[in-house]
């Protein structure tokens, strides 16, 4: 063949690709409006009538909603530049001209689960198509129409910048991996309090999806008025009507576990969120006329923004959420439904056994090598892994000491006290404030994280980054142990952007009979802060301890890199 | 006789002071500041000098020392009391000095020129009998008292040259000399102040609420957080339990982790501490100034089954390196930390750095 014949036939090709997509595309905004999607973008009277009878709009009550919506925003202006929140919030369009190009968006998102997601979501239109074979409109100056639109707005998105949604997203590759694509990310709403058209949005989106909205509460110091500051007496559960067909009952559950603390720490939160995950599959029923695959994921939408209301997300949820929307949008349509639950469900099982218990097994005979006889190890609050870690060397018959530092107002470190002393280990208790009084005993500090991000920072339980501080200025070693699912993409420097605040009403100690913040909300000028994660800068950590191996703190772009290559 | 009904009234009132001090040492006692020790310590030692028998100043230093051994002995933390006699022994010198007619100047130095030149050490026996001594005594006495009550106020004065106006302050427990600054440079600056609770007493708690109704804006972090917000701080201010000879500090447990917060960060350490608390004490060994209270602050009793099989630490004091402070501020201006041995040396004697 010669060199003309073949570019003449990739010429070829080429048009036809564009000429397929272009058809695809009208083919997906098409049997976007057919779809049953139930978070559509639109609202009207109808919806409140639904919402008190607590039933899911039909199919054609959501075309009609989602057309006259897009009438409606064709004639808005174009809104600012902080884009929608979470995913589902791309078919709600920030401008008015890019109606049809969002609305195309999200299912292809749904569509293309197949492509691994590096780094999220390029808003570039996508290229995969749609393996639904509704019939299609034919409305040919429409098709240009959406064409023209669909480029203006994917030249005027691929300049614009945003931060991905850290929270539970489906896979939203559209373009194939590259690497130095444009990184278009959103802001999670959680870290937005101080912006009013977001909470705005929030709260219609809450509404849509029939889940109360949570009020902040008490007096926020100012550096944080960007964060939300729940009290733990107002629980969201109190908000909810009784027979509230919306939301599982596991879900309320575990959403008042994690709001009130009873379910605390990241392995325990993403073990009973992935629990609950399978108590609501095997629930679940297709309805007629729908795919198991995107109407599943559209059913845990709403939980998802209730268990965020509860407490927000945390690195290893958002991961095991992604994962869980992966496999479900990964279920071939031609699937019976109780193969496809059984077989989700050994997904979920396969997950935990892999990520987390098998990952502890592997982290705790790296660290075993690390731990030897006459060590004096300083441990910080409750971290399952380490703990996991201290008691296999002792079983091992590795001689050491256990210091167990702990800091108000959580308190982690008696229950960490407890299951070592259990185990037999010789411990010694103290609260963090005498850590420079106890660190020149110590031979090593173990830490757990709840996070490694993606600039080497380890997230972790506030104070973490403190006992790191004092350690490296008396020359103690310093070893992080850490999942691989725990690692995230987010980049942070301060422990101030995004974060979380506790309840401020646990700092109120009653000592001798007095209490002396007892009305702290009485007094204006006085604020209580209760900040629940820090970050540690890499320089403290000496080694961090994964199940892929013992790397340094720097690495960990470089395993994120790997792993979504694996996947 | 009357002579005796002073002395049993003096050896009284010594043994009241000196069972305050064991008590208030254990925390049950009502907390007492250190200005408070300071003046009683000397009022006290004012009363030896008018009501014990003595003749000439040896024997009083001698009656001073003794008692003053007693004191430190009850409660060795309070180092106050040490200094305060300290400095009584130095007036009694001084006061001795100025009676026999020779400046004190030269005979404190040690020179090299002064031990060529004397031929042997001159003993000082303090043997001659002063009559106006006493008065003399007395009334220097006086002025040291004056000047103890000054001192709180004299530091606050220093507050509008150390602060300005949107800053943002950290603290670290309860300090009554920091808690004044803070309240005079407030009357004219707003501010942010961050206080650390410091647990288990959490002491930062009652700091808070006192400079939140002064109307500075003030927050209370939790100990664990020190770090955490430290980025935010323009600068750290706070009181001291003691100043070591070198410079360094014995605080409150929590303030070297602080210290070493604000080096991180590169924030000035500044320590508000009036000189009766400047103490003549090296630190030489770890463990020689620590002391600790009941575990059950941290580790409370309903924790009953795991107590008896666990170390619990509750130190009281931290020791901070003079490498980690900038500045001291006290009722005589502002110093570095390196020339603190300086200030040492006008206010005590060497002979009595042990007494």
């Amino acid at each position: 063949m010669s060199l003309c014949e073949m570019t003449h036939q990739c010429k070829a090709a080429l048009c036809m690709l564009l000429m397929n997509l272009t058809i695809s595309n009208t083919r997906l905004q098409v049997t976007n409006s057919s779809c049953n999607f139930p978070d559509g973008p639109e609202k009207t009277g109808d919806i409140e009538r639904i919402k008190n009878e607590g039933k899911e709009l039909t199919k054609e009550e959501k075309q009609r909603l989602r057309k006259e919506k897009k009438q409606q925003k064709k004639n808005k202006e174009k809104k600012d530049e902080k884009a929608p929140l979470e995913s589902e919030k791309e078919k709600k369009p920030a401008s008015s001209s890019p109606a049809s190009q969002a609305t195309a968006q999200p299912p292809t998102q749904k569509a293309s689960s197949g492509v691994p997601a590096p780094a999220p979501v390029p808003v570039a239109a996508s290229e995969a198509p749609s393996p639904v074979d509704k019939p299609a409109k034919s409305k040919a100056e429409l098709k240009a129409e959406r064409r023209a639109r669909q480029e203006a707005e994917r030249a005027s998105k691929q300049s614009k910048k945003g931060e991905v949604g850290q929270q539970a997203a489906p896979s939203k590759a559209k373009a194939p991996p590259s690497e130095l694509q444009p990184v278009v990310k959103r802001l999670p709403e959680h870290i937005q309090v101080d912006n009013p058209e977001v909470l705005k949005k929030l709260a219609k989106k809450l509404e849509r999806q029939q889940i109360p909205l949570r009020s902040d509460y008490g007096y926020k110091v100012s550096l944080f008025s960007h964060l939300h500051q729940y009290s733990r007496k107002a629980p969201l559960t109190q908000q909810l009507s009784i027979p509230s067909s919306v939301i599982h009952p596991a879900i309320v559950q575990l959403g008042l576990q994690y709001s009130q603390g009873i379910v605390a720490g990241s392995n325990a939160r993403s073990v009973a969120l992935l629990h609950a995950f399978k108590q609501i599959i095997r629930d679940y029923t297709t309805p007629p006329n729908e795919e198991l695959s995107r109407d599943l994921v559209n059913k845990l939408k709403p939980y998802i923004s209730f268990l965020n209301q509860c407490r927000p997300l945390s690195a290893s949820m958002g991961n095991a959420i992604k994962y869980i929307k992966k496999e479900i949008s990964n279920i071939p349509s031609q699937c019976k439904e109780e193969e496809a639950k059984s077989k989700l469900q050994d997904c979920i099982d396969c997950y935990i056994n892999e990520k987390i218990i098998l990952a502890a097994k592997a982290i705790a005979k790296y660290a075993i090598e690390k731990i030897s006889d006459g060590d004096v190890i300083l441990v910080y609050g409750c971290s399952s892994l380490v703990n996991h870690i201290l008691c296999e060397a002792f079983e091992k018959n590795r001689k050491f000491r256990v210091i167990v530092v702990d800091s108000r107002p959580r308190l982690e470190g008696r229950e960490a006290l407890r299951r070592l002393v259990q185990r037999g280990i010789s411990c010694t208790y103290v609260l963090i404030s005498a850590v420079s009084y106890i660190l020149p005993e110590v031979s090593k500090v173990f830490l757990g994280a709840h996070a490694l991000l993606a600039n080497g920072y380890v997230m972790s339980r506030v104070g973490t980054s403190q006992i790191a501080l004092v350690a490296k200025a008396f020359n103690v070693p310093v070893l992080v142990c850490c999942e691989t699912y725990k690692f995230c993409e987010r980049v942070q420097t301060d422990s101030f952007v995004s974060n979380e605040l506790d309840d401020p009403d646990d700092l109120i100690v009653t000592r001798k009979g007095k209490t002396h913040l007892e009305h702290w909300q009485d007094v204006s000028s006085l604020g209580l802060l209760n900040l629940v994660y820090d970050v540690t800068p890499p320089d403290f950590v000496d080694l961090v301890i994964t199940d892929l191996g013992m790397i340094p703190c720097t690495s960990v772009p470089v395993v994120l890199r790997v792993k979504n290559v694996d996947q | 006789m009357p002579g005796a009904d002073k002395e049993t009234d003096l050896s009284e009132r010594i043994e009241a002071f000196l069972s305050d001090l064991k008590r208030g040492g254990s925390g049950t006692g009502p907390l007492r500041g250190s200005a408070e020790t300071a003046r009683e310590t000397t009022a006290l030692l004012r009363r030896v000098t008018a009501q014990a028998r003595w003749s000439s100043a040896g024997d009083l230093m001698e009656i001073i020392r003794k008692e003053g051994r007693r004191m430190t002995a009850a409660q060795p933390s309070e180092t106050t009391v040490g200094n305060m006699i300290r400095r009584v022994l130095k007036i009694i010198r001084e006061e001795y000095a100025r009676s026999r007619g020779s400046s004190e100047e030269t005979d404190q130095q040690e020179s090299l020129h002064k031990l060529l030149t004397s031929g042997g050490l001159s003993e000082e026996n303090f043997r001659q009998h002063f009559a106006p001594l006493k008065a003399n005594v007395i009334e220097a006495i006086n002025e040291l008292l004056t000047e103890l009550e000054g001192t709180t106020d004299n530091i606050a004065m220093q507050a509008l040259e150390h602060i300005h106006s949107n800053e943002v302050i950290m603290t670290i427990g309860r300090s009554r000399t920091v808690e004044a600054f803070l309240k005079d440079a407030a009357r004219k600056r707003k501010f942010h102040v961050i206080v650390a609770e410091c647990a288990p007493f959490c002491q930062g708690h009652e700091m808070a609420t006192s400079l939140s109704k002064a109307g500075i804006e003030t927050t209370v972090i939790t100990d664990a957080a020190i770090f955490a917000v430290m980025s935010r701080v323009n600068k750290v201010i706070i009181g001291t339990q003691t100043v070591l000879a070198n410079g360094g500090l014995r605080a409150v447990n929590g303030t070297h982790t602080l210290a070493l917060a604000a080096k991180h960060h590169s924030t000035p350490l500044i320590v508000c501490a009036p000189m009766f608390k400047l103490s003549p004490q090296f630190p030489n060994e770890e463990d020689t100034f620590h002391k600790f209270v009941s575990p059950h602050e941290v580790l409370p009793f309903t924790e009953g089954e795991i107590l008896s099989k666990v170390n619990v630490h509750c130190p009281v004091f931290d020791y901070v390196p003079p490498e980690l402070i900038t500045l001291f501020i006290s009722n005589i201006g502002g110093h570095a930390p390196s020339y603190i041995y300086r200030l040492m040396s006008e206010l005590y004697h060497p002979e009595d750095h042990e007494l």
